[in-house]
């Protein structure tokens, strides 16, 4: 049966292609963007502006990009892999030579009255990049050093681009995105443990050349309470209102930290937060859950592809999901350093959206075409 | 179509094994999760009640002062005044400067506005500038789009009705200093003041009141929300004085442009009816910060306009002191009332002579006449027979050079000397130290505050305290009947022999005050002069013969005293008063006595209580 559908797929009208998006997916995403516009009503002090309707409108606009880019064709998708790379790279160098000073680092670039994040854009376009270089790669090619050479390379050019942005919290994402698609496409293990090794000591010699704000930030992850005014106030009043919330939460709109402007960007880097104090441990682990599900179902999609393009572009945009929701949640309840990461869908913000909707457009795609006929290399080749 | 198989396996295990380590991951921040919401959820829900809640303090409306029948002294009237709110202006530099296009700011407010603003969190007012008038404030409200931050609201600032004719016993409130406000943070509040001097230092306490509290929500940079619970603050309590504004303003009107001071009592319970003390101040000056020129000025000025005569003026007795002699000469049974001394006109002890104030003497005198016609030589040998320790003894029962509790800070105590504190000084006692203090010169030092007591005490023979306050809160306090004060177990007989010397000084004929002589025939007076003496005089003085200490310059003057009390037959009120330099006490200071006196028989302020509802109609302040 299936392979009977193989040699027809090719010539899938747009409608037949439409069928074949994962509703059920997209309705999960739907419900995250209504947990967005839930939470930003609230974090505007009960009111649709300034943040809901325009979260709403973006994420329309971000639905129709993405069933738009779930249409075409896997294969034209693999052979922009590269140019798409080395366009991101180019815009991460011209940020970082004419990008605008925003909150001390140089991380947007202004495109026809959108601004847009350069390092959110290599990501995608890693993913891409990264799956289409080990799409052709054999199992015996993937075991020869060599060949990692040129992919490690396109890993670590853009990392080395967004930590002298500096954005530290986006390098090291991407830097983990890089590693789980080497992961993922079958790279020993002993090799990791090989790269891994020296970065305690690359830690402490990067420490040293870290921006003063990027390392009040390690410090005072480590211990908040030496600056509570300052560095840590985010940290200590984020957990203040994630306390306040206990079990089942202050009730919609009551929250006392957010509308009281003690929680710091509770419509975008700490939109958990608010959610946790308004509806509780209850309604954050109901968050967590649907993102979870977000996450698995991307990675199932991976899984049930035939081709290695497909499923390593799934796994990388699901991953890259996860990376996101982990660093934000993570962040805001004080595990790891404060790293202006968004919540995606769910957080105020446009960019951030656009990207994760072309990355979910991509993911579709790979749903839409997961029987296409795909030229693999084969072994020996 | 041959697949990788090897690297689909590859593929599919590593991607399962990625999906439990990230459920893994997320299921670890689930349980963090737990652990902040619920596990610490308590301490960090108690956490944000102070996080949103703030307590802010309300000031209280200081207590007013009141004299004997209600009439406002010290009150409270309303005060517009210019506030900065920092964190609601970009640049507080160019809001104070259009400010101070508007109200010009001096230099050092300037400063102080700047020291303020950096001091305190952004979102606590400031004050900018104290009672605006109606012209500022309406140029402040409609330059108001220049002026990001400014807030003009209105407080309390205190009033004294009476300014200077009672700067002295109302006293003065300043701006809490730093110290002061480390003691009592609700002294930060603005507008607050604390009491510096007089009755507003004393009670300052009982005065200022309990701050209120506001519990506001307020949002993280301290805006206000709204308000949660309020708990008004506990005004000051009032305070009711024994003095009589009347009397008072009687009083300095008698005492004139001359540095004196005089202070009435109600002799049988020690009230003060009027302290009257001239030159004065200002004391509102006080209230928003005195400038360095006024400082010098009255530093400079000889006549110490600050210094409170009646309590913290010291001046040698003179005459006065010679009833506290003859008491002790009489309860020591040294002398009898008949016993006699003959007044050549001078004293000999050893190679000293000692003079009397009349050169030819007064002849045979028993103690009655050495009273009534003063004479030193009868007091120089019942000094020099009784000693000082028993004239320091009697003095001091009477109230001289010793601490009264009078309710007044800056009291100063004066000194009656004694053997034990001249050797303590380093020296020996003469005999002819007694002999001086017998006249009330030498080392004895008194306050006119303590004269007036001892003119009470001998004619009451009560130990009464001189007191200001009556009512404290409403309630009337103790030491308004005579029954209240304890008898001085002085001989009866003793004392109503002083007392008859006391009235022959001033209605017999030969006395030496016959001018403080009531001229209403309803009363008489009794009272005694004192002259006393500045610098020594020289025997070449003496012996010129034509000595007339009115031809020295001011400063080298005698100081003129008296001491009085009326009505003679039933002692109802006590005076003292002192005129610096006034040369002469029966001259000068006897006709002020007998004026000041006749104002207060005819007042009867100690015989009048308070009507019920007769309170004064208070229009100038409020509360």
């Amino acid at each position: 049966m299936r392979e009977g559908r193989l040699w027809r797929e090719t010539s899938f009208d747009l409608g037949t292609k439409l069928w074949q998006i994962n509703w059920l997916y997209v309705i999960l995403l739907c419900n995250l963007a209504a947990v967005g516009y839930v939470a930003l009503y609230s974090a505007a002090g009960g009111a649709a502006e300034p943040y809901a309707t325009r979260h709403v409108l973006r994420f329309a606009t971000g639905l129709v990009l993405m069933i738009g880019i779930a249409m075409i064709d896997i294969r034209f998708l693999a052979r922009l892999a590269w140019p798409s790379y080395f366009v991101a790279l180019g815009l991460l160098v011209v940020v970082a030579r004419y990008g605008h000073i925003g909150k001390g680092a140089q991380r947007w670039i202004e495109f026809g009255g959108l601004q847009i994040q350069p390092s959110e854009l290599m990501k995608i376009a890693l993913v891409l990049a990264l799956a289409s270089w080990f799409h052709r790669a054999s199992w015996e090619r993937i075991g020869n050093p060599l060949f990692l050479l040129p992919p490690l390379l396109a890993v670590l050019v853009p990392v080395g681009l967004i930590v002298k942005e500096p954005n530290l919290g986006t390098a090291v994402i991407t830097a983990a995105l890089g590693a789980s698609l080497f992961f993922a496409a079958g790279v020993r293990w002993w090799k990791f443990v090989l790269v891994l090794l020296p970065i305690p000591f690359a830690a402490r010699i990067v420490y040293s050349h870290l921006h003063d704000y990027q390392r009040a930030r390690i410090d005072t992850f480590l211990n908040p309470a030496t600056d509570p005014l300052g560095a840590g106030y985010n940290i200590i009043q984020s957990k203040i209102a994630l306390g306040s919330g206990g079990m089942w939460g202050q009730g919609y709109l009551q929250g006392t930290q957010g509308h009281l402007d003690f929680l710091p960007e509770k419509q975008t880097d700490f939109i958990f937060t608010m959610i946790g104090e308004e509806f509780g441990f209850v309604g954050g682990v109901a968050l967590m859950a649907l993102l979870c599900l977000i996450i698995l179902g991307g990675m199932a999609i991976g899984l049930r592809c035939r081709h290695q393009f497909g499923r390593l572009v799934a796994f990388g945009i699901a991953t890259n999901f996860f990376l996101y929701v982990f660093v934000n949640v993570a962040m805001v309840m004080g595990v790891i350093p404060v790293g202006g990461v968004p919540l995606p869908l769910v957080s105020h913000g446009g960019s951030a959206m656009i990207t994760v909707m072309i990355g979910f457009g991509l993911l579709m795609s790979v749903h839409v075409h997961r029987d296409a006929e795909f030229s693999e290399a084969r072994a020996g080749v | 179509m041959k697949r990788d198989t090897r690297r689909t396996g590859v593929f599919t295990r590593r991607a399962l094994l990625m999906m439990g380590g990230q459920v893994a991951l997320l299921g670890g921040l689930a349980a963090r999760l737990y652990q902040v919401q619920v596990v610490e959820g308590a301490r960090y829900a108690t956490l944000a009640e102070e996080n949103r809640v703030s307590a802010r303090m309300i000031a209280p409306p200081r207590g007013r002062i009141l004299d004997r029948f209600g009439t406002v002294v010290g009150g409270n009237k309303l005060n517009w005044r210019a506030l900065l709110i920092a964190e609601q202006t970009t640049d507080v530099a160019a809001t104070l400067d259009n400010f101070a296009r508007i109200v010009p700011l001096g230099d050092a407010e300037r400063a102080r506005i700047d020291r303020e603003v950096r001091r305190h969190r952004r979102f606590i007012p400031v004050l900018v500038r104290e009672f605006l008038n109606w012209d500022d404030m309406a140029a402040i409200e409609v330059n108001a789009p220049d002026l990001p931050g400014i807030l003009v609201d209105v407080g309390t600032t205190r009033v004294y009705p009476f300014g200077e004719q009672l700067a002295h016993v109302v006293g003065y409130v300043a701006p809490p200093t730093e110290a002061d406000v480390a003691d009592d943070p609700a002294l930060a509040l603005p507008g607050i003041r604390v009491g510096r001097a007089g009755l507003e230092k004393q009670y300052d306490l009982d005065l200022r009141g309990r701050a209120g509290a506001v519990q506001l929500e307020v949002n993280a940079v301290g805006r206000v929300i709204r308000e949660l619970d309020r708990q008004d603050g506990v005004p000051g309590e009032e305070i009711g004085l024994a003095l009589d504004t009347d009397l008072q303003q009687a009083v300095l009107g008698h005492l004139g442009d001359q540095s004196a001071s005089a202070v009435v009592l109600d002799c049988r319970n020690g009230e003060v009816l009027a302290m009257a003390t001239n030159p004065s101040f200002d004391p509102s000056l006080f209230n928003s910060g005195v400038s360095q020129a006024q400082w010098a000025d009255w530093a400079q000025d000889k006549r110490t306009p600050l210094v409170n005569r009646a309590t913290a003026g010291l001046y040698a007795p003179g005459s006065t002191f010679k009833m506290a002699v003859a008491m002790a000469a009489l309860e020591s049974n040294i002398i009898t009332p008949g016993d006699t001394v003959n007044c050549p006109g001078y004293f000999d002890l050893g190679n000293a002579r000692f003079h009397c104030w009349r050169k030819g003497g007064h002849g045979t005198l028993d103690l009655r006449g050495g009273l009534k016609n003063s004479c030193d030589v009868f007091f120089y040998e019942t000094a020099r027979r009784t000693g000082i320790d028993r004239i320091a003894a009697m003095a001091h029962r009477f109230g001289l050079g010793t601490e009264l509790e009078i309710d007044l800070p800056g009291v100063r105590n004066g000194l009656i000397p004694t053997r034990e504190w001249r050797i303590g000084e380093g020296h020996a006692w003469n005999l002819g130290d007694t002999v001086v203090a017998g006249i009330g010169q030498g080392y004895i030092q008194v306050s006119p505050l303590q004269l007036a007591t001892y003119a009470a005490r001998v004619a009451t023979g009560r130990k009464v305290e001189p007191h200001l306050t009556r009512k404290l809160a409403g309630e009337m306090q103790p030491g308004s009947q005579p029954e209240d004060w304890p008898a001085l177990d002085l001989s009866q007989r003793f004392l109503h022999i002083v007392r008859e010397g006391m009235w022959a000084v001033v209605n017999e004929p030969g006395g030496t005050a016959p001018q403080a002589r009531l001229t209403d025939p309803r009363w008489q007076m009794a009272g005694k002069t004192g002259s006393s003496q500045v610098r020594r005089v020289s025997r070449e003085q003496r012996e010129q013969g034509n000595f007339d200490s009115s031809k020295l310059p001011w400063e080298d003057r005698p100081h003129a005293l008296f001491v009085a009390f009326a009505p003679y037959d039933a002692p109802r009120y006590a005076l003292s008063v002192v005129v610096e330099h006034g040369n002469a006490g029966a001259a000068m200071a006897g006709p002020i006595a007998r004026d000041i006196m006749t104002d207060t028989l005819r007042r009867d302020p100690g015989g009048r209580d308070v009507l019920p509802g007769a309170q004064v109609a208070d229009r100038e302040t409020s509360r």
